[in-house]
């Protein structure tokens, strides 16, 4: 035996844990695979009962970015009088809700954990980095602009008045920062400590605490832990999310989990179509073979009968034509005794005589 | 239409040459504006709607009515339909055409068109169904374009390379077959990645299948529809064998056309079910839904099973145009009319005139090169070198 005890049971231990540890490389078999997210990866807070709408991250995200001025300055609060969604050079947007007070929520990319942008890209320009942004990759979009489309927050932007090399443009969740070991912009600027950000896990226990610890405070959902899949964009809110704004029916499925079942049919279709179409050709064929060969045998049948019945009719005939000859040779040779019976009246003797 | 076919005395100022040049110039300055100040320019398209009539006429029509190639080439050489035999050129030709317009149009709508092989060369989103939309397209456009290389050859008097490509005809058919459920089908399955965005009754897990099986129809409509307009203008071009066969490939298209337009609202009357949407049905956009389910599906079935019963010609042409028309209204509702539905009204999307002027510029080129192609190919008639009443010649 090649193998040991020791190993085998090293081995059924592998298998057994290896899709519980996400071993990579290990078999998964038909398990569900869940992706929960990068382990570590950056988040970000928004409590939205702690904004106080002061668009100074605005302005940050314009500084960090080198994004060109607007035409109002950051300091005119005017602009939250209208509601606004992110724009090619404005990543990211402060509204105002009206209630009993007034309600403030800053908009962005929310950093899905399986982003449907990322998903729809057919260049792969949008991608989802293990720190926690999605991030775009001018190099390669071709401009086709699905991503938008496919964004169930509807946050990407588009150059539309640029000729030549129109971007779509987006939140980086300032990737290059986190990179540096910083943190966002909007974050670091944020003076009334309504965004806060760290690991994702690390939020979301600091998130449900603070609506266990302030159950009068806020509603009881954490926006963006199961929305389309998970974000890393989290949200606290006194509000129920539909009256601050945010949809509330988008569901807990990732976008590839919405379009992994026409995704799947692709191989199925390659592999079977090509067999049962042939096969609908060779029947097809076949059919005509068969009845080319039933006409054929058809028309041999048919002509085998006619010749049949031809040749009956020709053997009656000759049948006809012979016992009429039978009959003439009858009569003629009967004719002939009789002749000779009148020439020699005693035909008797003569055989006698020999 | 005045067409007199000879090269000699050929009048320049017809009222459709007279037309068909304004609009082609209009196309020239939109083409101009488009490229030099960019999709903006020209365009509604905004951040909340990014898509407009440039993906929902050009692209999703033009590939829906484009179905005839496919829908012919099977039935003629798969399903050995052969009274479907001089149907099968135009409807090529006009699936290749359509195809090639649905690339051009690409070009005006995405951003860098010189990009567009990206997905297949670059840096392939093999996750997005749009990847599979693109490849699928790239592919067959090759495979159209080969499938109508026999009839310019033809024309052009190469004998050996005909019959070549002719001898590779079931494989490219079984070919187109596979490519088109494939890319027709994934057009509906972009918006499954939209369930918040697409309004219920026309959003459904069935969108793949709805898109393939309307694209059926929306095909042989198409034939139907085009054998109308080529027997009043381009009749002169026609061998007695496509005038014996036409009204035959129009009964039996129709025929057909009834019995998969019914199975297609069988199958919607299930998604409904299933997803248990009734209720919506008596809503405003349950109307509109109707309209488009009764008035351009289940009317023109009907017209076209009492076209086929009284073998009645007029009946089977304008179900035939009124279906390709259903077709459009469908294609619009999904991408445009009813997606972003839940949008307040200032912030939808109407397309602007320039926008419509460039899909009417994009249609009209269509329309003149199926002209020139047809009226010196033998597309509506065959070349007398090839006849495929000759055992031996069995032409494209």
């Amino acid at each position: 035996m090649g193998i040991s005890r020791r190993k085998f049971i090293g081995g059924l231990g592998a298998l057994a844990l290896g899709p519980a540890m996400g071993i990579p490389g290990t078999a998964r078999g038909a398990s569900n695979k869940e992706f929960a997210g990068w382990p570590d990866s950056q988040s970000v807070l928004h409590d939205i009962t702690k904004c106080i709408g002061c668009r100074k991250c605005e302005s940050a995200c314009h500084r960090v970015n080198h994004l060109p001025d607007p035409e109002t300055s950051f300091e005119d609060l005017t602009v939250l009088d209208q509601k606004r969604r992110t724009d090619a050079d404005i990543f990211t947007v402060v509204n105002r809700v009206d209630n009993i007070l007034p309600v403030f929520v800053k908009t962005q990319c929310n950093h899905c954990l399986e982003p449907a942008c990322a998903s729809a890209c057919f260049v792969k320009a949008l991608e989802k980095t293990p720190e926690g942004a999605v991030v775009y990759n001018e190099k390669l979009c071709v401009g086709c602009r699905y991503c938008m489309v496919a964004c169930p927050f509807n946050i990407p932007a588009y150059e539309y008045h640029k000729a030549l090399a129109p971007r779509v443009t987006k939140c980086t969740m300032c990737h290059p920062r986190i990179l540096e070991g910083k943190r966002p912009g909007c974050v670091e600027e944020c003076p009334a400590g309504a965004l806060i950000s760290g690991t994702r896990d690390e939020l979301l226990a600091y998130a449900w605490d603070r609506i266990r610890t302030y159950p009068e405070r806020y509603v009881s959902h954490v926006y963006g832990e199961h929305e389309m899949g998970g974000t890393s964009w989290l949200y606290l809110s006194g509000l129920p999310f539909g009256q601050v704004g945010m949809r509330e029916d988008l569901g807990t499925k990732s976008a590839p989990e919405l379009t992994s079942g026409p995704l799947s049919a692709v191989p199925i279709v390659v592999g079977l179509w090509p067999v049962l179409l042939t096969g609908v050709y060779a029947i097809s064929k076949r059919k005509e073979k068969i009845a080319e060969q039933e006409k054929q045998a058809a028309v041999a049948d048919a002509v085998d009968q006619s010749k049949k019945q031809a040749q009956a009719r020709m053997e009656t005939l000759r049948k006809k034509w012979e016992q009429e000859k039978q009959s003439a040779i009858n009569f003629e040779v009967k004719k002939a005794l009789e002749d000779a019976a009148a020439k020699d009246p005693e035909p008797g003797q003569s055989k006698e005589d020999e | 239409m005045t067409d007199n076919g000879t090269h000699t005395d050929r009048k320049w100022w017809t009222p459709f040459n007279v037309i068909v040049g304004i609009i082609l110039a209009a196309g020239a300055i939109l083409t101009v504006m488009r490229f030099t100040q960019g999709i903006g320019a020209v365009t509604n398209l905004d951040n909340n709607n990014a898509w407009g009539l440039w993906i929902g006429f050009d692209l999703l029509c033009g590939v829906a009515l484009a179905a005839g190639g496919y829908v012919t080439s099977a039935a003629c050489y798969i399903f050995g339909l052969k009274r479907f035999h001089s149907a099968v050129r135009p409807a090529i030709l006009t699936a290749f055409l359509g195809y090639a317009l649905v690339v051009l149009a690409l070009h005006y709508d995405v951003g860098r068109p010189w990009r567009l092989p990206y997905p297949i060369f670059v840096s392939q989103g093999t996750s997005s169904l749009l990847f599979e939309v693109g490849l699928c397209v790239f592919l067959y456009l090759t495979v159209l374009f080969i499938e109508f290389t026999p009839a310019a050859f033809e024309w052009l008097g190469l004998k050996k390379i005909r019959a070549l490509v002719v001898k590779l005809t079931l494989i490219l058919t079984i070919f187109g077959v596979v490519l088109s459920t494939l890319h027709q089908s994934s057009l509906g399955a972009l918006f499954m990645i939209a369930p918040s965005k697409l309004h219920p009754l026309w959003y459904s897990g069935y969108l793949p299948v709805y898109f393939f099986i309307s694209s059926m129809f929306a095909g042989m409509s198409m034939v139907i529809f085009e054998s109308t307009l080529a027997h009043r203008y381009l009749s002169r071009h026609m061998d007695d064998t496509h005038h014996r066969e036409a009204p035959g490939v129009a009964l039996g298209f129709a025929k057909a056309a009834a019995f998969v337009m019914a199975g297609y609202l069988g199958i919607k009357l299930i998604g409904i079910a299933i997803d248990d949407h009734w209720r919506l049905l008596t809503t405003g956009w349950g109307m509109w839904y109707l309209v488009e389910v009764i008035g351009f599906v289940a009317f023109p079935a009907l017209l076209f099973a009492m076209g086929v019963r009284e073998r009645n010609l007029i009946f089977v042409r304008w179900a035939a145009a009124w279906t390709v028309l259903g077709i459009v209204l469908n294609r619009l509702n999904i991408s445009v009319i009813a997606f972003n539905y839940h949008l307040p009204s200032h912030e939808r999307y109407v397309p602007s005139l320039m926008e419509i002027g460039t899909s009417v510029f994009i249609v009209t080129l269509g329309i003149v090169i199926y002209r020139f192609i047809t009226t010196r190919m033998p597309v509506l008639h065959e070349h007398p070198d090839y006849s495929a009443h000759s055992p031996e010649q069995k032409s494209i």
